[in-house]
């Protein structure tokens, strides 16, 4: 079980979503993804694709006009 | 046990994308949906930008959609293909920038080649929502087997909407959809979507004028082909396609436009291209950000920075202040008298 990062800075929706998507794919069961995003689009977005595909939003905090999205994978 | 069959559908996120996963559903048939993300999709990010749609409510209406039926969805994106499709369309443009059905092949043969790519997961056939005369470009009678066979697809695309008005394909001749209970819709009438919406018991589906893409769109289709004028060529890049939602755009002259943000949420957007563009900001008031798309010489700062003025609060002002400032260079103050309203030309609206 380990912790990743994602940049996805400047990225206007769904891109944070597809890059939320494709990294997961290389995550194992357990891991955690913390997806930096800009655009306040993916609060909506990121967790509606979780629920989706079976994955958890464990959280999110705001830093200046940074969103951390955090999402524990499952496999 | 007899085999559950599966389809992978094309999700716009729009009713009739929906209604054709749902009356599979209703026979049984398990569906994981794809969406393509072009680039020029009407969606979340423009949301995004302008402060007026702060208030909208903010969804990705593919997933929306996904959630309502309880599927999977995979978004992929296609931008950089997708240049090729708007580029060099063999079909040709609809009304607008729109290539509607080189867009539909395009689409239907990448979910041709995920089917392939993913085998494993075992998906039989392919379906989507259109329906027969929908929409005046791609969905007609002649379109529906170009897309089949174009796209490789063949007899696995299945459209349940209007599959009753077309040659049977392999999921109703093999026996795993009953033929019997899909559709014969036909024409732009919204009606019997709609009612079959309210028997599904959807609500709050998304409907947009013109489908689902920027390409559609008069005013949208004018800014890309003066981009490419302007340029004198027809490549483009993501941020190119971002900045042609945003903001009023003005070509004073054939090298450089401006693109002045509407609000502060414009402004706010923009402020993330100083690097990449010459900016120009009246300091002495209140204005909107503005970039510079093209080559823009000194000799016509004073023009640029009297336009720019006009847009901002000192627009009655005998002189403001601006600051130009280009990227990796010092910035640049100057004072200008606003352009009056008659100075604006009409024709340097994009």
């Amino acid at each position: 079980m380990s912790t990743h990062e994602l940049d996805a800075r400047r990225m206007l929706c769904p891109m944070p979503v597809i890059k939320t998507q494709n990294k997961i794919k290389e995550l194992a069961d357990g891991d955690i993804l913390d997806v930096i995003c800009t655009d306040p689009g993916a609060l909506s977005d990121i967790p509606a694709w979780a629920r989706i595909n079976g994955h958890e939003v464990v959280g999110h905090r705001e830093n200046d006009d940074e969103l951390i999205i955090s999402v524990r994978v499952s496999r | 046990m007899t085999k559950k069959h599966k389809a992978i559908a094309l999700i716009s996120g729009g009713l009739d994308s929906l209604l054709a996963v749902r009356v599979l559903q209703e026979q049984g048939i398990e569906v994981e949906g794809i969406n393509f993300y072009t680039g020029f999709c009407v969606e979340g990010h423009t949301h995004a930008i302008r402060n007026h749609d702060k208030d909208k409510q903010k969804r990705n209406n593919a997933l929306w959609a996904a959630e309502q039926l309880g599927i999977k969805l995979h978004i992929v994106d296609v931008i950089e293909e997708y240049k090729d499709v708007l580029l060099n369309p063999k079909h040709g443009y609809g009304a607008n920038m729109n290539p509607c059905l080189d867009c539909k092949v395009f689409m239907v043969s990448k979910a041709v080649e995920w089917v392939k790519e993913n085998r494993k997961d075992g998906f039989d056939f392919i379906i989507t929502g259109e329906v027969i005369g929908q929409r005046p470009m791609s969905q007609r009678k002649e379109t529906m087997p170009i897309i089949s066979e174009e796209s490789g697809a063949d007899d696995i695309l299945l459209r349940p909407l209007c599959a009753k008005n077309l040659p049977a394909t392999k999921p109703e001749l093999e026996g795993w959809v009953d033929r019997e209970k899909l559709y014969d819709f036909s024409g732009r009438n919204r009606k019997p979507q709609m009612a079959l919406a309210e028997k599904f018991g959807f609500k709050d589906y998304a409907s947009p004028a013109g489908g689902c893409c920027f390409l559609t769109d008069k005013n949208y289709s004018a800014k890309l082909v003066d981009l490419w004028e302007g340029r004198g060529s027809r490549e483009y890049e993501m941020d190119d396609i971002m900045l042609l939602k945003v903001g009023r755009h003005l070509r004073p002259k054939p090298e450089f436009k401006l693109i002045i943000a509407r609000d502060a949420g414009e402004s706010k957007y923009l402020e993330g291209y100083r690097k990449q563009f010459v900016t120009i900001q009246v300091v002495s008031h209140n204005g909107p950000l503005t970039i510079i798309d093209g080559d823009i010489t000194s000799d016509d700062y004073e023009l640029a920075a009297g336009i720019v003025a006009r847009y901002g609060q000192g627009r009655d002002a005998e002189q403001v202040e601006i600051e130009i400032s280009v990227p990796g260079q010092e910035k640049l103050t100057m004072t200008t008298k606003p352009l009056s309203i008659d100075e604006v030309l009409e024709d340097w609206h994009v």
